[in-house]
């Protein structure tokens, strides 16, 4: 009996030996809590992909990298580039020549920020080795495009350090958009002495050498990237914060009862079943966020080849319904296709004084679809809308089907697709119709509009329009070092995608977030990152 | 012995290396790539990166480099995760989801195993119905849905428990019932049949009739009986639990292994795809081999030879 019980035991002890000989069970450890400091927890809602400012292309990591680095420019609080780490800079009457003047900058480690360090992040950039996603972001500069493709040298890129404070920079063509862009991540500079020191700088905090107002302590991957106020930052003086934490919290849900908890100052994005009840609340708010919300149609495909069909869904769906019963954040109906907020030469706003370009009119739509051999929808193909599998996408394709149903009597039917799916058949071309969204690159109705040209990578509707091309290209080329015509020639284009509609357009987004009413100075900008903590404090 | 050891671990790398060629081949079989993005490449910028990440090779030779590689165990980088290796990211993960799943399978069993002893020797009264309703309850609610619960009312309502992250205790008890529910359940219905079988049996009746008193007779003859198949079930409960849950850990923001199952799918992260899966499979099998070998002391009956050698 007793060798028996000694076997059980032995069971027991294997059971247990399973349970704990590859664990090691150690007790979590907890954080230490920290009082009376100017601290500020973020929800940055992703692991970041990467750190590395040559190489990351995600609004998340720009947030995180804009708080550790700083390029040439800075955008403040009216969403202007303003003076960074170039205190001043000229630009030539030709548009092509950028000559911008160093301030004394330091890097994070004590070294001086040089004209050099900037040249060097952005050959980095380029190099062709390190294969970055973005590289493209620098083509505008001479010699830049072939260099990235293999078919120049990096000593022909006209960037050039005449002096430790001097960068001056040729581009192939005036660019408007460049003096924006030099806020950008791509375009940050880097310290070559650490990069080639540490190969793996990125992933160690204590190699993570930045020039920005903060510097990392920490990344615990998927919790928390911990940073604390630079000293050597040059504008340290107005840097109020102490710490500043990137929480890494993916679900939203989650982020939403942290905040609620008291475990975040700010969630960035708000689950669309909260918002109803958050209405009225001083620490919910509806910012702007200049991106588009839009069907696609394939040109190439009866019925969509015929642009009065195309025009007729376009003018049967009821957008107001859409963005108050469905999408709930007080999104924008639109009724042309580039945002609110892109600003123009003289100090206008693109879409305010391109204004709409139709109205929904369903007697109108009617016609059209008669007109194109459809009357009452009679023979109309089966056709589907593709979406990717996220249930307000699904919640809008419902609607907008039932919509066509009720006043076009046509049958739709939806077609849920995985990211990867979804991505592969829009870019091949294997949809009918199928949602879609545009966040900018840049400040300027560009980003928008260049997509759409014949054959552009981003066009993925089969549509192609030679007077589109044509005014695309005069702004680009003839016209680029003339504001105003150039800004006149986009104003066309839109109107001739609107009149031929390749594309529907569905709402202008907006960016619902909480924050606690205690913080000030957070800057919460309309594109390029998601929020600037430089000059944030804790009241 | 040690050749039926031999035989099982050869056994095992021969299923190791069909699920590392099924894997691979199915992913690479699915649309997209790991450097797919909404807003499409300029072609000369994939070529760059098809040429740094070796994406222009024959299939073939990729799968024969990821092979050799493995050998000498290097899993490789992450393509998402720019600045990660595999290793890496399971060396993190792991240890994290096998605290909270040692947590879960401690709790499934210490209240599993009696619940469902207590039922099947008062069956048909009230302790056995109450048991198997919260069993079957375990059983059907979805772990979502569980977990989003217990933060709804212990962490928002009752403002007992931090909502989410990982870090202290009290942070894990929360994902800690949430993980334990389904073994729970799963573990106290196994009990319950088992037992009821085994109590049934004619030995129960002799263990009575020579004067063992209830306890001894339940406890010596009965529970020792009862538990193999609950022993079978655990090695692959370990296995499932210790690697972590995608749900429990995107739910309660915990940096464990289990959101990579699901995420680096979708991410088309093909060298994390294939890491995490060769870890699990290889994980699962060391748990079946231990259990088979845990068989040798529980039943007299079982050895562990070649049917050659008996």
């Amino acid at each position: 009996m007793l060798f028996k019980q000694r076997r059980f035991l032995g069971l027991v002890c294997i059971v247990s030996v399973m349970a704990l000989i590859l664990t090691g069970c150690g007790g979590p450890s907890g954080p230490k809590e920290t009082a009376g400091q100017q601290i500020i927890r973020y929800n940055a809602s992703a692991e970041p992909q990467t750190l590395d400012p040559g190489m990351a292309t995600g609004i998340p990591e720009m947030t995180i990298i804009n708080a550790m680095f700083e390029g040439l420019t800075r955008y403040n609080n009216k969403n202007e580039p303003a003076p960074g780490i170039a205190e001043s800079w000229t630009i030539s009457p030709d548009g092509l020549t950028y000559t911008f003047k160093l301030r004394d900058a330091r890097w994070s480690n004590g070294d001086p920020v040089t004209a050099q360090g900037f040249v060097d992040g952005w050959l980095r950039a380029l190099d062709p080795k390190l294969a970055s996603e973005y590289a493209y972001q620098l083509y505008y500069i001479k010699g830049a495009e072939e260099y990235n493709t293999g078919k120049g040298s990096d000593k022909d890129v006209a960037a050039k350090a005449l002096d430790d404070k001097t960068l001056q920079v040729i581009l192939k063509a005036p660019s408007p958009q460049f003096l924006g862009l030099t806020s950008f991540q791509t375009l940050f500079p880097v310290n070559s002495k650490v990069v080639s020191a540490h190969p793996d700088w990125i992933a160690s905090p204590e190699n993570y050498i930045g020039n920005g107002p903060f510097k990392m302590v920490s990344w615990d991957h998927n919790q928390v990237i911990k940073c604390v106020k630079n000293p050597n930052y040059w504008d340290a003086a107005n840097v109020k914060l102490d710490e500043l934490h990137f929480y890494l919290v993916d679900n939203n849900t989650t982020g939403f009862n942290m905040f609620k908890a008291g475990q975040l100052d700010i969630q960035y994005n708000v689950p669309i079943q909260e918002i109803a009840g958050l209405k009225g609340n001083p620490e919910f708010k509806i910012m702007p966020n200049m991106s588009s919300y839009f069907y696609r149609f394939n040109v190439t495909k009866k019925p969509f080849n015929d642009p009065r069909v195309r025009r007729a869904l376009a003018l049967a769906i009821d957008r107001q319904a859409i963005v108050r019963d469905v999408c709930k954040g007080e999104q924008l109906p639109a009724y042309a296709y580039i945002p609110f907020g892109v600003p123009e030469p003289g100090g206008g706003d693109f879409r305010k004084t391109g204004g709409d370009f139709f109205r929904e009119d369903l007697d109108q739509a009617r016609e059209l679809l008669a007109g194109a051999g459809y009357p009452d929808g009679k023979g109309f193909p089966a056709v589907s809308i593709m979406y990717n599998n996220n249930d307000q996408h699904k919640a809008i394709a419902e609607a907008i089907q039932a919509m066509w149903k009720k006043n076009l009597n046509i049958n739709v039917t939806l077609q849920n697709k995985e990211w990867q799916t979804y991505l592969n058949d829009m870019q091949n071309l294997n949809y009918d119709i199928v949602r879609a969204s545009w966040t900018p690159d840049y400040m300027d109705a560009m980003t928008f509009a260049d997509m759409f040209v014949t054959d552009g990578g981003n066009n993925l509707t089969g549509w192609s329009n030679k007077e589109y091309d044509r005014l695309i290209d005069a702004a680009k080329s003839t016209d680029a070092g003339n504001p105003k015509a150039r800004v006149e020639d986009m104003h066309r284009s839109e109107s001739i995608l609107m009149e031929e509609m390749p594309i529907m357009p569905v709402y202008f987004y907006t960016q619902p977030i909480l924050i606690k009413s205690s913080l000030k100075n957070v800057i919460i900008p309309p594109f390029g990152l998601e929020a600037e903590f430089k000059w944030a404090y804790v009241e | 012995m040690a050749r039926y050891i031999l035989r099982r671990l050869a056994t095992m790398l021969a299923a190791l290396w069909l699920i590392i060629t099924l894997t691979f081949t199915i992913m690479h079989i699915a649309p997209g790539g790991p450097f797919a993005s909404e807003k499409k490449l300029p072609p000369a910028i994939l070529d760059n990166i098809n040429a740094r990440y070796h994406f222009n090779d024959p299939l073939w030779k990729q799968y024969t480099d990821y092979l050799g590689n493995l050998l000498q165990g290097d899993l490789g980088p992450s393509f998402k995760y720019e600045n990660r290796t595999v290793n890496g990211i399971i060396k993190d993960g792991f240890p994290v989801s096998a605290t909270l799943g040692c947590l879960a399978i401690s709790l499934a069993i210490l209240v599993g195993l009696p619940a469902g002893i207590i039922s099947a020797l008062r069956r048909n009264r009230w302790p056995d119905y109450l048991s198997m309703f919260l069993a079957n309850l375990g059983f059907s609610v979805p772990g979502f849905i569980l977990a989003g619960l217990l933060m709804y009312v212990l962490a928002y309502r009752l403002d007992l428990l931090p909502p989410a992250m990982w870090g202290t205790p009290r942070q894990a008890v929360m994902p800690a019932l949430a993980l334990s529910a389904l073994p729970m359940a799963f573990l106290a219905r196994l009990m319950r049949s088992s037992m009821l079988e085994v109590l049934g049996q004619d030995y129960m009746r002799t263990a009575r009739a020579k004067g063992l008193s209830e306890r001894l007779a339940v406890w010596r003859h009965a529970v020792r009986n009862a538990i193999t198949p609950v022993i079978s079930y655990l090695g692959t409960l370990v296995a499932t639990i210790f690697t972590g849950s995608f749900v429990v850990e995107n739910i309660f923001a915990i940096p464990g292994l289990g959101r990579y199952y699901v995420a680096s799918i979708g991410d088309r992260d093909y060298t994390v795809i294939l890491g995490v899966t060769i870890f699990y499979a290889a994980f699962l099998m060391l748990m079946n081999f231990l259990v088979d070998l845990a068989y040798m002391f529980i039943d007299p009956r079982v050895r562990l030879v070649d049917r050659k050698e008996v």
